[in-house]
């Protein structure tokens, strides 16, 4: 089989020294986004457990696939899980979940778990597309802008690049970055027309490194435009898989004059979303209650 | 909150703005709309909403530039019919 440039690291994590059967509310956030599934469960609204994998082909089995990896070895069961909340792409489509709630709200919320309440706006960069949001201390969204039409800045785009390139997606920033001079710009963030493009500029000689960076550049001037229709404030967070690649990252903080606060390290930002739903369902759990 | 759709591209900027604070939900906005561009949702983004909420539909989102082409003539743009209809004053348009 021809080498899968684009395979990213699945895994797992549990809690080394929580025990769930203390915990008076147990939750579960599901995230099927359209690259990645995610599974956050939470113990009294602390992360006690997670998962991420690769979706498949099917959303409804994708979300018991993580949600199962990340309860194994814990003893728990679904049973025991008072409420799961879905979101991401495939969020109507989690049989077992009692509620379908937006990225956009779960990240935010998730981004304030994870970063804290100084967190004001959050970009969201996943698989299919690319969100600005901004957010208030309590991680309530304020304001939200949606880029519905193109995939730059998405791990979509990146992957087709990993692919074209033959560079594994986990070192694609770093080589872009390995330069000693930015290359002017390319004229296309579109993928579609990016592809042939870059496949173009390497027949002209350019080293794959040359066209990562113009590629991670035009990427990152994309979703610059985005956040600067939203107003950019402090703190500013990135969740989502593109907040692993340096090359996007360290191209958008220069155009903002901004760094993105660096993440937590006991926290994936590929988690925000599950993370703020598991945070929903316990909620909406005390809700219920009352 | 300001829940912008749309997009933005070669040609300009293209977003409604719904400021879901502002919207009571009410529907008169969907009923004027000719081209369906608006239509009324279970807030999604705010679980604690128990009224619904206004949101530009999926199948528009990409399209709104000439979604809402009719009801913006070059000469002689009367007030939207959505803006008009809406009386909290919910709704934006950046074009
Ligand atoms: S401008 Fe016209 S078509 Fe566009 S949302 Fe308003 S009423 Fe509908
Ligand atoms: S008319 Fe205004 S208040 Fe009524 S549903 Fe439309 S946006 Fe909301």
């Amino acid at each position: 089989m021809a080498k899968e440039f684009w395979r990213w690291k699945e895994y797992n994590w549990k809690s080394p020294d929580k025990d769930w059967k203390q915990a008076k509310i147990i939750t579960a956030g599901v995230d099927v986004g359209s690259v990645s599934s995610k599974t956050a469960i939470m113990a009294d609204g602390e992360l006690y457990a997670y998962s991420l994998m690769r979706t498949g082909s099917d959303s409804p089995q994708s979300a018991r696939k993580t949600i199962d990896w990340a309860m194994d070895g814990t003893g728990l069961t679904l049973d025991n899980i008072h409420y799961v909340v879905g979101t991401g792409y495939g969020r109507v489509n989690i049989p077992f979940s009692k509620k379908a709630i937006t990225e956009i709200a779960c990240h935010a919320r998730g981004a304030n778990y994870i970063w804290g309440q100084s967190v004001k706006t959050v970009l969201d960069m996943g698989g299919q597309d690319c969100k600005a949001i901004k957010c208030d201390d309590k991680g309530k969204v304020t304001a939200f802008l949606m880029n519905d039409k193109c995939a730059a800045g998405t791990g979509r785009g990146m992957e087709v690049f990993a692919d074209l390139l033959s560079v594994p997606i986990e070192e694609m920033g770093n080589l872009s970055l390995s330069l000693d001079k930015e290359p002017e710009p390319v004229s296309s963030t579109c993928v579609v027309f990016a592809k042939s493009e870059a496949l173009g500029l390497l027949r002209q000689g350019w080293s794959k490194e040359k066209v990562l960076a113009a590629y991670c550049s035009a990427m990152a001037h994309r979703v610059f435009t985005l956040l600067e229709k939203i107003g950019v404030e402090k703190d500013f967070v990135i969740t989502g898989g593109i907040s692993k690649n340096t090359g996007v990252v360290k191209r958008l903080e220069t155009e903002l004059k901004l760094t993105a606060l660096p993440k937590p390290p006991q926290y994936d930002p590929q988690l925000a979303g599950a993370i703020g739903a598991a945070l929903f369902a316990k909620a909406l759990v005390e809700k219920e209650k009352r | 909150m300001l829940a912008n759709y749309g997009y933005k591209d070669g040609s300009g900027d293209f977003f409604i703005t719904i400021d879901t604070d502002k919207c009571n939900g009410c529907g008169k906005c969907v009923a004027i709309c000719p081209a369906r561009v608006l239509g009324l949702i279970t807030d999604e983004s705010d679980p604690f909403r128990d009224i619904p909420v206004v949101a530009v539909t999926e199948e528009h989102r990409r399209k709104i530039k000439y979604s809402c082409a009719p009801c913006k003539p070059t000469v002689g743009r009367k007030t939207l019919p959505c803006i008009y209809a809406c009386q909290p004053n919910a709704i934006k348009h950046s074009w």
